[in-house]
């Protein structure tokens, strides 16, 4: 890697070293793409890598490289292990399968049966990633580099023809030029709000100023959302070139990734990504001798939701309180600092490069009319394939949620799915077809978001969603406002009531008041659409709510208070399974003899359920 | 100067002016509760609201926070503005009934029920009192502390802070504790309600008072004694 040494000092150096990582990579593709992102890991990943480390060691081949990977996708089916050439899909690999892998696949050319990806629906098995029906309905233009290149190696980005579209920007083209191609390719914010990129980088190199900074939004804190994550792990040199080009674009010569401190593993990589670009005279003083300097920095917040906000953003890299304030001024006028500031998500920078190499024209083919290119969806809950998803904006929920996700866990049925984080509403099936974009969403009342996705079946119960994510937004709130701090509270105070069966007939009309009242008053994003869980199930599930308040029963069983365990005495054949499991001590009755439940002493856990072969538990 | 539309009226400002100081100045009352003339505007307690934005694509924003723009459609009292405005206060009156500056904007703006659980709560966090000890006195020794649900005004790190003075700035301003003088009573023309006034902030210092020590207000020092001063 001699040529990887030497600090780069012109673009034609970068072309020709490039070229030459390009000949060299498509000479021998040999490789294992081993998955190393959190999913995997969690199966054992990291032991798998060990092992084929040892082995290759010990056969002393060398040709095979190993790439530890960012995020592959089909986490339920973890660890994945992908062998190129042939793109051959290995599920569930075990360290006792390396050997075989390496002997069968790589030395004699066989497929391994017993590994391979077997369909739940069809059960059909799949030798080629692409062919998965998981893969095949996705287009995976940002994941799916992550199959390709180990994110601690620089030469792998560049191989793939990384950088690029960096050192293209600002070796030829005007930053007027590079503005009209990002507008014209339509990008619009991965982060949530959906605001054209573009327009956003034009208003803040319009504005003039001494000092400019571009920063990039990691501060990903949905739950259940790992979108950002997964490609700070996977390729963080895909977001350094974003920054780069931003950086070009509005004339900044300072960028920085906050990125949250629960992230260490991107912390780490995003180090490394930007130690090994200095290096190579990619990022720092005069680039390419192209006069542009450029440097880019880490900033760790402390793990505050608020702080995705973009002015608490700011607030907190300055090291205040992270708290929203008032918008106008826009971050483009008065940002960090005071000077003009741009602030993009990880994955709009990411879709940056995406854009000078297909083109905007090409870029633009994808999607919808007002939604353009891909989006990376972070499909989970009561879903058979859970991951992350990438698909061309305007894929209607039921491809996603059935053709790529495979449909709903143990054959249960549909109810709901959850779109874009704890702000986002919940949409009824009534809905399937909805298309993902903007306006859809934001129209059906829930939001594109940073692209969560919970999928939830027949026993969940509504209600106890919108509690749930209150719960969250209730502490998540910077407390700055008194309408959300209290609003939340007091809206989560009316949705316990409805639980608890102590909802009255006028709970439901006041509680929407609330909502609205919160939703207008309040400053910021958080608290506007803090309301979106609450009004978006009222308007599709009210009869729930009805049945809560009326009728004093949840019909998904969920709500303790609204439900009773029974033992039918017919059926009970005095086991005493459910008596000695009941961790309440709420069981009684004489072996062999029909037991029962002693309501009072009853927590409604549903062990004794879940115990009971004889399925002489009722619940009521 | 700065044109715009204000509830109708075609209105000129200086540059600078926020939605609210220029209400003021067009003699257009707004509520407030976190708004002082002499400090920074926060836009915490949300009751200077108003519309801003032609019909059906109009927002609500605090006004005090809210600089005056170039041919702005204000409205302050439109409809979405009082129902919005009146709820704020029906929550507040749940929240914190003890203070009087809340009590009479529910009598102003005609709120007569609260929906609400009612809770007893003396802080409305509008933060006056921080910025006041920052602003004005140059102390900065009270800040927020935790968020969300959690947010109250405390010391660094809770303890008896060096950088207090004892100059009651942060009483004289919260519309919480401060608005308690109920004023002399018909039989008699000494008040003395001010003798038996306790202040919000004792509860929650409790081992050490408050960051006052004495305290200004209610003339106590750490011991629970009454000083003598």
């Amino acid at each position: 890697m001699s040529f990887l040494q030497a600090r780069l000092r012109s673009p034609e150096q970068f072309a020709a070293m490039q070229q030459k990582l390009r000949l060299r990579r498509e000479s021998n593709e040999r490789y294992v793409a081993i998955c190393g992102d959190t999913g995997c890991a969690a199966w054992g990943s990291k032991n798998i890598r060990a092992v084929f480390q040892e082995k290759l060691d010990n056969l002393g081949v060398k040709e095979i490289a190993i790439r530890f990977t960012g995020c592959l996708g089909l986490c339920e089916y973890g660890p994945i292990v992908v062998v190129f050439p042939g793109e051959i899909f290995y599920q569930r690999v075990k360290e006792d399968d390396v050997e075989e892998i390496l002997r069968e696949t790589f030395l004699k050319g066989k497929v391994i049966q017993r590994l391979l990806y077997e369909d739940p629906l069809s059960d059909k098995k799949y030798v080629r990633a692409s062919e998965i029906p998981f893969y095949r309905g996705q287009k995976r233009l940002l994941l799916g580099k992550h199959w390709k290149i180990d994110p601690v190696r620089i030469e792998d980005y560049l191989a793939i023809g990384g950088y690029s579209a960096a050192v293209e920007a600002f070796s030829g083209l005007d930053r007027e030029q590079i503005i009209e191609e990002v507008k014209k390719s339509r990008l619009r914010g991965r982060g949530g709000a959906g605001f054209p990129a573009g327009l956003k980088w034009q208003e803040c190199y319009e504005t003039p100023a001494d000092k400019k900074y571009i920063i990039c939004n990691a501060d990903e804190g949905d739950p259940g959302a790992f979108m950002d994550r997964s490609i700070l792990e996977g390729n963080p040199h895909s977001i350094l070139e974003g920054l780069l080009v931003g950086g070009y674009a509005v004339g900044a010569e300072e960028g920085l990734i906050y990125v949250r401190a629960e992230y260490p593993t991107a912390v780490e990589k995003l180090k490394l990504a930007i130690s090994q670009a200095e290096e190579l005279g990619l990022l720092g003083d005069n680039i390419l001798d192209t006069g542009f300097h450029f440097k880019v920095s880490l900033s760790i917040g402390a793990g505050a939701f608020v702080c995705g906000e973009t002015s608490a953003l700011v607030a907190s890299v300055e090291g205040r309180v992270g708290e929203p304030r008032q918008k106008p001024p826009h971050l483009a006028e008065n940002g960090l600092w005071g000077k003009p500031t741009v602030i993009n998500n990880a994955e709009t920078l990411a879709n940056v490069p995406l854009i000078f190499r297909l083109g905007s024209e090409g870029y633009g083919r994808i999607g919808t009319e007002n939604s353009r290119g891909t989006k990376i969806f972070s499909l989970v809950g009561k879903v058979n394939n859970t991951g992350l998803v990438e698909v061309p904006l305007g894929m209607t929920l039921r491809e996603i949620i059935f053709d790529i996700g495979g449909g709903i866990k143990e054959g249960k049925k549909f109810k709901a799915v959850q779109t874009g984080g704890p702000s986002g509403g919940c949409l009824p099936e009534s809905l399937l077809d909805l298309p993902t974009d903007y306006e859809d969403l934001n129209a059906s009342g829930s939001m594109m978001g940073s692209g969560g996705m919970i999928v939830m079946d027949e026993d969940t119960c509504m209600v106890d969603v919108a509690r749930y994510f209150l719960r969250f937004l209730k502490d998540e709130s910077c407390g700055k406002c008194f309408s959300c701090r209290e609003g939340i509270g007091r809206m989560l105070e009316l949705i316990d009531d409805i639980c608890e069966g102590t909802g009255s007939p006028g709970h439901l009309e006041f509680l929407q008041e609330v909502a609205r009242a919160v939703k207008d008053s309040t400053m910021c994003g958080l608290g506007q659409t803090s309301v979106n869980p609450v009004l978006s199930t009222i308007r599709y599930f009210e009869d729930e709510y009805r049945a809560h308040i009326e009728e004093s029963r949840c019909p998904a069983g969920v709500c303790k208070d609204l439900i009773r365990f029974e033992i039918d005495k017919e059926l009970c054949n005095g086991c005493g399974a459910c008596l000695k499991s009941c961790p309440a001590e709420a069981i009684e009755g004489e072996r062999k003899k029909p037991h029962g439940i002693l309501d009072w002493k009853c927590t409604r856990c549903g062990i004794c359920l879940e115990t009971c072969a004889q399925g002489a538990v009722l619940k009521k | 100067m700065i044109n715009f539309t204000l509830n109708g009226l075609d209105v000129a400002v200086e540059k600078g002016f926020t939605l609210l100081e220029a209400a003021k100045f067009y003699g257009i009352e707004l509520p407030t509760l976190c708004y002082n003339e002499a400090l920074s505007p926060y836009g915490a307690c949300r009751l200077c609201l108003v519309e801003v934005g032609i019909p059906g694509r109009s927002r609500l924003v605090s006004s005090c926070t809210y600089p005056a723009g170039e041919g702005l459609y204000v409205r302050t009292h439109s409809n979405r503005v009082i129902e919005t405005r009146k709820l704020l206060i029906e929550m507040y009156l749940a929240t914190c009934p003890g203070s009087k500056t809340i009590q009479d904007l529910a009598s102003k703006y005609h709120v007569t029920r609260v929906r609400f659980k009612q809770k007893h709560e003396e802080c409305i966090l509008c933060g006056l009192c921080i910025r006041m000890c920052r602003e004005q006195m140059q102390a900065k020794a009270i800040g927020f502390v935790e968020r969300g649900g959690f947010r109250r005004i405390s010391t660094p790190f809770e303890k008896k802070s060096e950088e207090c003075r004892l100059c009651g700035g942060c009483m004289y301003i919260c519309p919480a504790c401060q608005a308690r003088c109920q004023g002399p009573q018909e039989k008699s023309a000494v008040c003395n309600a001010c003798l038996n006034l306790s202040p919000p902030c004792l509860e929650r210092f409790d081992e050490m008072m408050c960051y006052m020590d004495p305290c200004v207000a209610c003339e106590q020092n750490s011991r629970g004694e009454k000083s003598e001063r």
